[in-house]
C-alpha cells in the first residue's frame, strides 16, 4: 500500500511544480516535461472549454444575477445590492430547509457507515457463494434514483403499501411529518449502502493476514481482533466514507423531492429544494442565487474546518 | 513482480513523457499497452463522435422538414393535460389537423403544474415561444401580460365567430388586463360532490329524478353524513387530507369561505382581508368532520378516489376531472352535483379554468398568428368534446346546447359556472402556485388534527403575509 502510495507521488508530483518552467524551457532542455504542454493542453482543451462554459461563468455569473432581482424570464430585472442576502438570512424557510439538509445528514451517515461496514464483515467472512452477498448487497446502488422513489413510494404506500399492508399498519410512512424523514433516510440507505460496503471490502481485503495470525498466536479472540485491527487498519477508508457520505447528503435533493415533494407541511424540505422551489417555481432566480452562495460559502467553511481537523488527526 | 505492476497502474494517471520512456525503455511491454488499451479509447471515442454527428445530422434534418412544410402553416401549441384531460385533447388535436390539412399542429403536452409554468414563461421571455398554450386563468396575474403573452386579437377571433359575449362575464373579465384580453377560457373546472347512487338511495337520500336532494346547511349536512354512516358503517365521505402538494384542503376551505362571503385578499392583492370568524367557523366544521370520523382522516387523492371508486364510500369531493376514471368503471353507480350550499345562500365552488394564451413571439403576426386564432375559436366551438372529461365549457353557445344537457353526469352541476370562487387576483395565486401549495399545507393540519382551527389560520396568514411581501418576480403591471 505504501510503495503503490510512494510511487504515485513520485510519479505525479514534480509535474505541477515543473509544468511551469517547463514551457520556458521545454525547446531547449526538459525532455521529459516538455509533453505536458504540448500534448496535455491539446488533451484538455475540450474538458476545459466545457469546464469554463459550463461551470467557471455560470459560477461568475451566479454571484452578479445574486445581487440583482433577476427573475427567470430575465425581464424588467435590476441591480439591488445585498437586499437578496439580507432576506435569506432573515428567511426562516432557509434555516428550516438548511436544518432539514443537516437532520438528514446526521440520520443517514451513521447506519450508512455502520451499515456498510458490517455487511463487508460479513461478506468477507463468508465463505459459500460469495458473489451472491457481494451482488445483493451492491445491487440497488445501480438503480437511479427515480427507480428507486417509485419503489419505495410504493412499499411506504398508506394502508395498502408493502409496510403497511404486511404489519396491518396504518403509518403515513411519507405522509406524516414525525417519519418522513425518516422514511427517505431508510429508502436512502438501502439504495447508497452498497456503495459504502463496497469500499469497506476492498480495504478488508487488503488488510495483511499475518496481523490476524501473531494476533490469534498470542490469544486474541475474534472480537479483540476487529477491535484491535480490523477497525483500527480501516481508519483511513471510514474517514473517506464519512466525507464522501457528508458531501452526498449536504446535496439531497432527487428522492425527497420525488417522495414527499418536501412534504408533508415542508417537514422534509431540503435547501437545495428551496433553492429549486424559489428559482424555478417561483421564478425569482436571483434570490435563489443569493441562497445558493450562502450554501456555497458554508460547505466551504466546513470543508475546512474537516480538513484541518483531519490533517491533525493523521498528524497526531 | 511489484515494479511492473506499478508501472502498468502509473501510465494512464500520468499520461505524460514517462510513458514514452517507458516504451522506448522497455520494448516488451510497449505492444501490451498498445494492444489493451487504445484501440478501445479510440472506439469509444470514434463510437460518440459518430452518436455526435447523428444528432447533429437528427438535428439538420428536422430544420429541413420544417423548411418542406413552409406550403402548411405550422402551429406549435403546448398543453399540461394528462390522464383524461390528455386522451379528450389528443382526439380534439386529431379532429382539428383532419379539418384542416393546412395547418400542420405540433402539439406538445408537458408536465403539468410548476414544471409546465416555468417552461413556458421561458419559452415567452425569449420571445420565440410556441404559438398558442394554455394556461390556469388564476395564473394570469402572475404571468406578465403584454410581457410574457401577447394580447389576442379580437377582431381575428370574431372572424372566426368567437364574440366576448359568448362567455360568462366574470370569467371573461379575468382574461382582461389593462384593456386587452389575454386569456380566451376553455372551461371552467369546478370542485364538485360525486355521490355513490346505491349508498344513497339506501339512505333514503334520491329524490323522484334519482338525483341526490338539495342539501342546505353544515347540520343538514351532518345529519346526510350521519345517516350514510349508519347505512354503511363506513366513513360517508372522503376527500384528500394530505400527500405531497396536497392542494384540495384548499379547494374545500376555498368553498366554504366563499360560501360564507369571506375575501382572503383586498382587491390590489396588497392585504389580507382574511375574516377570522368567518374563517375560524369554516376551518371547525373541516375539523369535525375528520374528527367524528365522517370524512376519511388521513388520506391522500390517490387513496380517496380509490375508496369512492371500489364502491365502499357515500361522498367524494375533487374537482370533476375524475369523472373519466368513474366512468369506466361499470360496477360502480355514481352521480355527481355542485357543492351543497353549506355556509351561506348561495351553493359556491372554488374553481379555476383552463384558457388559451398566446405565449409572446418576437415576430406574432402572419399565417401562424392566424392559424392559432383558428384553432382556439374550433376548440370552444367544439368543447363539447372536451366537456366529455368533467370540465364545464365556458363557450356558452356549447353550454346551452341541448347535447351538452344530455351529457350525464356532467351536465348535473354546469350551474357552478355562474357562481365559481376563483382565486384572488394576485401573481402568486392559481393552480399549482405558491399559495395553493402553502394553504394546502396549513388546512391539511386542521383536517388530519396535528393543528387546531386557529392554528391553521395563523399558519394561513402567515404563509398570506410572506406572499404579499415577496416581490412580483416579473415585475407584472397586474397586482
Amino acid at each position: 500500500m505504501s510503495a503503490t502510495l510512494t510511487g504515485t507521488d513520485a510519479g505525479s508530483a514534480p509535474d505541477p511544480g515543473s509544468g511551469a518552467d517547463s514551457a520556458g524551457r521545454s525547446r531547449t532542455s526538459g525532455r521529459v516535461r516538455r509533453g505536458w504542454t504540448e500534448h496535455g493542453l491539446v488533451f484538455t482543451a475540450p474538458f476545459l472549454l466545457v469546464y469554463a462554459l459550463f461551470l467557471v461563468w455560470p459560477l461568475l455569473y451566479g454571484v452578479r444575477i445574486s445581487f440583482s432581482d433577476y427573475n427567470l424570464a430575465g425581464i424588467n430585472s435590476k441591480f439591488i445590492g445585498l437586499d437578496n442576502y439580507t432576506e435569506a438570512f432573515k428567511d426562516p424557510l432557509v434555516w428550516q430547509s438548511l436544518w432539514h439538509t443537516v437532520e438528514f445528514t446526521l440520520m443517514s451517515t451513521p447506519p450508512l457507515v455502520v451499515l456498510g461496514l458490517a455487511m463487508a464483515l460479513i461478506a468477507h467472512q463468508l465463505r459459500f457463494v460469495r458473489w451472491l452477498w457481494r451482488l445483493s448487497y451492491f445491487a440497488p446502488f445501480v438503480l437511479p434514483s427515480a427507480v428507486v422513489a417509485v419503489i419505495w413510494t410504493w412499499i411506504f404506500e398508506p394502508g395498502f403499501g408493502l409496510i403497511d399492508g404486511t404489519f396491518k399498519s396504518t403509518i403515513g410512512w411519507l405522509t406524516d411529518s414525525q417519519y418522513a424523514m425518516a422514511s427517505v433516510v431508510l429508502t436512502t440507505v438501502w439504495w447508497t449502502v452498497g456503495f459504502n460496503f463496497l469500499l469497506y471490502l476492498a480495504a478488508l481485503q487488503g488488510i495483511p493476514a499475518q496481523l490476524y495470525e501473531a494476533a490469534e498466536l498470542d490469544g486474541a479472540g475474534p472480537w479483540k481482533r476487529l477491535w484491535k485491527i480490523t477497525i483500527p487498519m480501516l481508519k483511513r477508508t471510514t474517514g473517506l466514507v464519512v466525507v464522501l457520505q457528508l458531501i452526498a447528503s449536504l446535496k439531497i435533493f432527487d428522492q425527497i423531492y420525488m417522495m414527499t415533494g418536501g412534504g408533508p407541511d415542508n417537514s422534509t424540505r431540503p435547501v437545495l429544494e428551496y433553492m429549486y422551489d424559489v428559482g424555478f417555481t417561483g421564478y425569482r432566480t436571483g434570490y435563489a442565487s443569493a441562497v445558493s452562495y450562502i450554501l456555497f460559502v458554508l460547505i466551504v467553511v466546513v470543508s475546512l474546518v474537516q480538513l484541518r481537523l483531519g490533517r491533525n488527526r493523521e498528524e497526531g | 513482480m511489484a515494479p511492473p505492476l506499478h508501472r502498468t497502474s502509473t501510465p494512464p494517471a500520468a499520461l505524460t513523457a514517462a510513458q514514452f520512456d517507458a516504451r522506448s525503455a522497455d520494448p516488451s511491454e510497449a505492444p501490451t499497452a498498445q494492444r489493451a488499451c487504445p484501440p478501445s479509447r479510440r472506439g469509444f471515442l470514434g463510437g460518440a463522435m459518430a452518436l455526435g454527428l447523428l444528432g447533429v445530422a437528427a438535428a439538420t434534418s428536422g430544420c429541413s422538414a420544417d423548411a418542406l412544410a413552409s406550403g402548411k402553416t405550422r402551429l406549435r401549441y403546448w398543453n399540461l393535460f394528462g390522464g383524461g384531460d390528455g386522451v379528450n385533447m389528443q382526439a380534439m388535436e386529431a379532429a382539428f389537423s383532419k379539418a384542416h390539412p393546412q395547418i400542420d399542429l405540433e402539439a406538445n403536452t408537458l408536465a403539468w403544474g410548476a414544471p409546465y409554468y416555468t417552461k413556458l414563461a421561458m419559452a415567452g421571455a425569449g420571445g420565440r415561444a410556441p404559438e398558442i398554450a394554455v394556461l390556469h386563468l388564476a395564473r394570469l396575474p402572475g404571468f406578465a401580460p403584454g410581457r410574457l403573452l401577447d394580447p389576442w386579437d379580437l377582431d381575428l377571433l370574431g372572424e372566426f365567430g368567437i364574440h366576448s359575449s359568448d362567455f360568462p362575464d366574470s370569467i371573461w373579465k379575468r382574461g382582461t388586463v389593462d384593456g386587452k384580453q389575454f386569456a380566451v377560457p376553455l372551461d371552467t373546472h369546478p370542485f364538485v360532490m360525486y355521490y355513490n347512487t346505491d349508498i344513497a338511495k339506501k339512505a333514503g337520500l334520491l329524490g323522484t329524478d334519482g338525483k341526490i336532494r338539495t342539501i342546505t346547511g353544515t347540520d343538514q349536512f351532518l345529519d346526510v353524513l350521519r345517516t350514510v354512516k349508519r347505512t354503511t358503517g363506513q366513513q360517508p365521505i372522503t376527500f384528500e387530507t394530505l400527500g405531497p402538494g396536497c392542494i384540495n384542503p384548499w379547494r374545500l376551505f376555498s368553498t366554504f369561505y366563499a360560501q360564507a362571503g369571506g375575501t382572503v385578499l383586498s382587491a390590489d392583492a396588497k392585504r389580507l382581508t382574511i375574516d377570522d370568524a368567518k374563517a375560524l367557523k369554516v376551518l371547525t366544521f373541516m375539523q369535525q368532520l375528520t374528527h367524528e370520523g365522517l370524512a376519511v382522516q388521513k388520506t391522500d387523492v390517490g387513496g380517496a378516489i380509490a375508496l369512492f371508486n371500489s364502491g365502499k364510500s357515500g361522498f367524494f369531493l375533487d374537482g370533476e376531472w375524475d369523472v373519466s376514471t368513474f366512468k369506466s368503471n361499470t360496477s360502480l353507480p355514481f352521480g355527481m352535483a355542485r357543492i351543497p350550499a353549506l355556509f351561506g345562500p348561495v351553493a359556491n365552488a372554488q374553481a379555476d379554468c383552463h384558457s388559451f394564451v398566446l405565449p409572446h413571439e418576437s415576430g406574432r403576426g402572419g399565417a401562424p398568428n392566424r392559424a392559432a386564432h383558428q384553432f382556439a375559436a374550433w376548440m370552444l366551438k367544439n368543447s363539447l368534446m372536451w366537456a366529455e372529461g368533467g370540465h364545464v365549457p365556458a363557450y356558452s353557445p356549447v353550454r346551452d346546447s341541448d347535447a351538452y344537457h344530455k351529457l350525464e353526469p356532467q351536465s348535473e352541476y354546469a350551474s357552478v359556472a355562474n357562481d365559481v370562487a376563483l382565486d384572488p387576483v394576485a401573481w402568486f395565486a392559481g393552480s399549482a402556485s405558491a399559495m395553493w401549495i402553502d394553504l394546502g399545507a396549513a388546512f391539511s393540519q386542521v383536517l388530519t388534527g396535528s393543528s387546531s382551527p386557529q392554528q391553521g389560520l395563523d399558519q394561513a396568514k402567515s404563509a398570506l403575509r410572506k406572499l404579499i411581501a415577496t416581490p412580483n418576480p416579473f415585475g407584472g403591471a397586474a397586482a
